[in-house]
């Protein structure tokens, strides 16, 4: 098996994840698109990083993971936050800044 | 491949054709399934996959700290938040944009094309593993915590700022202001006292008549004086008319032992 099969593999889930943030409506499942998208890049950095011999690339997927899990608590807060007001956790009732 | 290259094992190969297929399923299932707690559990399952191929990618540390932080803290907080916004909140079908969908699905199907040339057209190095052939290896955790506090100190001390704002910032955001002063058990005391000269009770209401025959909801207790309780009756009831009168219970009984005598006679 070639190493590239790693990297197909986190292309794919890069794509399912863009296409779930463009389709779905739900903010929590548009949320999770993002998520898998992150994951697909982490498992790309650790590909890269057994590609080259060199842990660098796994220091920065420990980065994506942490940035990550900072930007998941934000979010999931202003998602919260958007059903108190609202009653609803689908993206396209936030239309407020709509001109 | 040279003695340096990295040989990627049987076993290996065999859970990456194992896994790779299902972690891809789960991720369709995140775009077609229609309840957002299945599409959690379906992102559960990714992450999980995805922290055994970075074991199996001389990745331990990371491996753990997928499971620990993506499946431990992260997916939980999205269950938790599923459960605070209910579960049942599924997609709305109607359209917003028109097309929306289909262009959607146009983008997604680019993008994967466009990423596929990428994997396909480039060139990559042979691979030469993070061991070196070395036993020792330098793939452990110590290699990494070398790289991490030694190359990028100040990156990691931007990280821990970054965790305590956002912390802080998920508390501001999720805070909810009192709009009344908080009710203790000494304000209602004080508020009941308050009343009492407007006629409220302290005590609790009377309880409704006991009869030889009758013991309901709908018969009024006699005071010590012979008259009818009115709020010993249930207030619903009251308003509602449905309130036996008390005198009419004792005269029933009266009659009902004086036909039971006479058939006895």
């Amino acid at each position: 098996m070639d190493i590239t099969n790693y990297v197909v593999l986190a292309a794919a889930l890069f794509a399912i994840g863009a296409t779930t943030v463009l389709l779905r409506r739900n903010a929590i499942v548009v949320f999770m698109g993002v998520e898998l998208m992150l994951n697909a890049t982490n498992l790309a950095f650790v590909t890269f990083a057994r590609m080259h011999g060199d842990v660098t690339g796994q220091v920065l997927a420990f980065f994506v993971m942490v940035v990550a899990a900072a930007e998941v608590v934000v979010g999931l807060a202003i998602i919260v936050t958007i059903f108190r007001t609202r009653r609803s956790a689908s993206v396209d009732d936030v239309n407020l800044l709509r001109g | 491949m040279t003695p340096a290259g990295l040989e990627i094992s049987g076993g290996e190969t065999a859970l990456f054709w194992v896994i790779a297929p299902l972690m891809v399923l789960a991720a369709l299932g995140l775009l077609f399934v229609k309840r957002a707690v299945h599409a959690a559990m379906c992102l559960v399952f990714v992450m999980v996959s995805m922290a055994i191929l970075y074991i199996a990618q001389e990745a331990p540390f990371l491996g753990v700290v997928q499971v620990v932080v993506y499946t431990g803290a992260v997916m939980m907080l999205f269950l938790f938040v599923l459960m605070l916004v209910g579960v049942d909140a599924s997609d709305s079908l109607t359209e917003t944009i028109r097309g929306q969908r289909w262009i959607g699905v146009l983008i997604g199907i680019g993008l994967a094309a466009v990423l596929a040339g990428v994997v396909a057209r480039a060139a990559f190095p042979p691979a030469v593993g993070l061991s070196g052939g070395d036993p020792g290896g330098i793939a452990n955790p110590t290699a990494l915590a070398r790289v991490l506090f030694g190359d990028y100190g100040v990156a990691m001390e931007a990280v821990g700022v970054l965790l305590v704002t956002a912390a802080v910032g998920a508390l501001v955001l999720t805070h909810r202001r009192r709009l009344t002063p908080k009710r203790t058990q000494r304000s209602v005391a004080d508020s009941r006292i308050k009343a009492l000269p407007d006629g409220v009770v302290l005590t609790p209401l009377p309880s409704p008549g006991v009869y030889a025959r009758s013991n309901a909801m709908d018969t009024p207790a006699l005071g010590p004086d012979g008259e009818q309780v009115p709020q010993s009756v249930s207030r619903v009831l009251r308003i509602r008319g449905q309130e036996r009168p008390a005198p009419d219970i004792p005269a029933a009984e009266l009659v009902e032992t004086r036909v039971s005598a006479e058939e006895e006679a």
